[in-house]
C-alpha cells in the first residue's frame, strides 16, 4: 500500500448514530469507524473510539450480537470556555452480527491509545483443514 | 370524490393535496433538522484533525482526537500565538492474506496550524496523548492575562 504514504488525511465528522435504540441518557451517539479482517483462524475488529477509557468500554455478545458501547466524559474542565468547537464528543456505539463460528470464550479485546483491537478466534471445527488423499 | 372513497377504486390517483403539503413539511423538518441537530458547533476550518479550543483565565487548551497515534509521533510546534501540529497515521500492515470486510479506518499524512486569540508562553507549553485524544495546554504570555484592577475608594 505504497499509495498511503502521501496521502493527506481529510477532516471527516464523526458519524452520528442515525437510529439508536431508545435513549435513555442525553448526549450524542457516534458510530466508530472499524476495520474487520478475517484470516483462517480468527476475525479482528479495529475500531477508532477516542478518548474511551478501558473501564468505560462495554463489549457484550449476546445472541451472536456484538455490541460495542463506549462512553466518554466531557473532557474539559468546568472553567473552560469554547473558543473554537468542532466536534462533538458522546457515546460510541455499533452492533455486529457473528456467524456462528466464532469460539465466544476465546475472544480477547485490547483498548490502546484509543483503538479496540477485538480477536474473534474461529472454533477449531470452522478453520478450513487440508485432508490429504492417500494414494492406494 | 366521496363515491371514489365509498368504493375504494381506483386508489392511485386519489391523493388529497392535503397530503402532498404533509411530504412537503416532513421534507423540510428532515432538512432543517439536519441544520440544528445537536448543540452548537463552530465553523470548522475542514482540516485533519478537527480541533477543540477552550480557555480559562490563564491557559488555553487545545483537543484533538487521534486515535491511535502517539505523543512522540506528532510534531508540535509553537510561535508566537500559533501552533501547529502535524504528523502521519499509519496503520500497520495486518497478516498479507486476510480478507478485508470493512475498511473505514484511515491512513495518512496531516498536518494544520491553529492561530490562537493572543500570544502564548511558548516555554510552559505541554502537550500529552491519552486514549487517543491529543491534548496541548498552553499558558498566555503575561500580557494576554486579564488583570484584575481593582478599585480603590477615595
Amino acid at each position: 500500500m505504497a499509495d498511503t504514504e502521501s496521502k493527506a488525511l481529510q477532516a471527516k465528522e464523526k458519524a452520528e448514530v442515525t437510529s439508536p435504540a431508545e435513549q435513555t441518557r442525553p448526549g450524542m451517539v457516534f458510530t466508530p469507524s472499524v476495520d474487520i479482517f478475517e484470516t483462517e483462524k480468527e476475525i479482528t475488529l479495529l475500531a477508532d473510539m477516542p478518548g474511551v477509557k478501558s473501564g468505560d468500554l462495554n463489549i457484550d455478545l449476546h445472541e451472536n450480537v456484538l455490541t460495542l458501547d463506549g462512553d466518554v466524559k466531557s473532557p474539559e474542565g468546568a472553567d473552560e470556555v469554547d473558543v473554537i468547537k468542532e466536534y462533538h464528543t458522546g457515546k460510541y456505539y455499533r452492533q455486529f452480527t457473528l456467524s456462528q463460528v466464532i469460539d465466544q470464550s476465546k475472544i480477547d479485546a485490547e483498548l490502546k491509545d484509543g483503538v479496540l483491537r477485538l480477536r474473534l478466534p474461529k472454533v477449531e471445527a470452522a478453520t478450513p483443514r487440508k485432508i490429504t488423499v492417500k494414494g492406494a | 370524490m366521496l363515491f371514489r372513497r365509498m368504493t375504494g377504486w381506483p386508489r392511485w390517483d386519489w391523493t388529497s393535496p392535503f397530503d402532498e403539503l404533509e411530504r412537503v413539511r416532513r421534507q423540510m423538518d428532515w432538512l432543517s433538522e439536519g441544520l440544528t441537530r445537536g448543540p452548537w458547533i463552530g465553523p470548522s476550518a475542514g482540516v485533519f484533525p478537527l480541533m477543540n479550543v477552550t480557555e480559562d483565565k490563564h491557559k488555553y487548551y487545545v483537543r484533538a482526537e487521534l486515535p491511535g497515534l502517539k505523543a512522540d509521533e506528532l510534531d508540535i510546534s509553537v510561535t508566537g500565538d500559533t501552533l501547529s501540529i502535524s504528523g502521519e497515521r499509519k496503520l500497520p500492515v495486518e497478516d498479507e492474506k486476510a480478507q478485508y470486510h470493512r475498511r473505514e479506518r484511515e491512513a495518512g499524512k496531516f498536518s494544520r496550524i491553529v492561530t490562537l486569540p493572543s500570544q502564548i508562553d511558548t516555554g510552559k507549553v505541554e502537550a500529552s496523548c491519552a486514549e487517543g485524544v491529543l491534548k496541548v495546554v498552553l499558558p498566555k504570555a503575561e500580557a494576554a492575562k486579564p488583570k484584575q484592577i481593582s478599585v480603590k475608594a477615595s
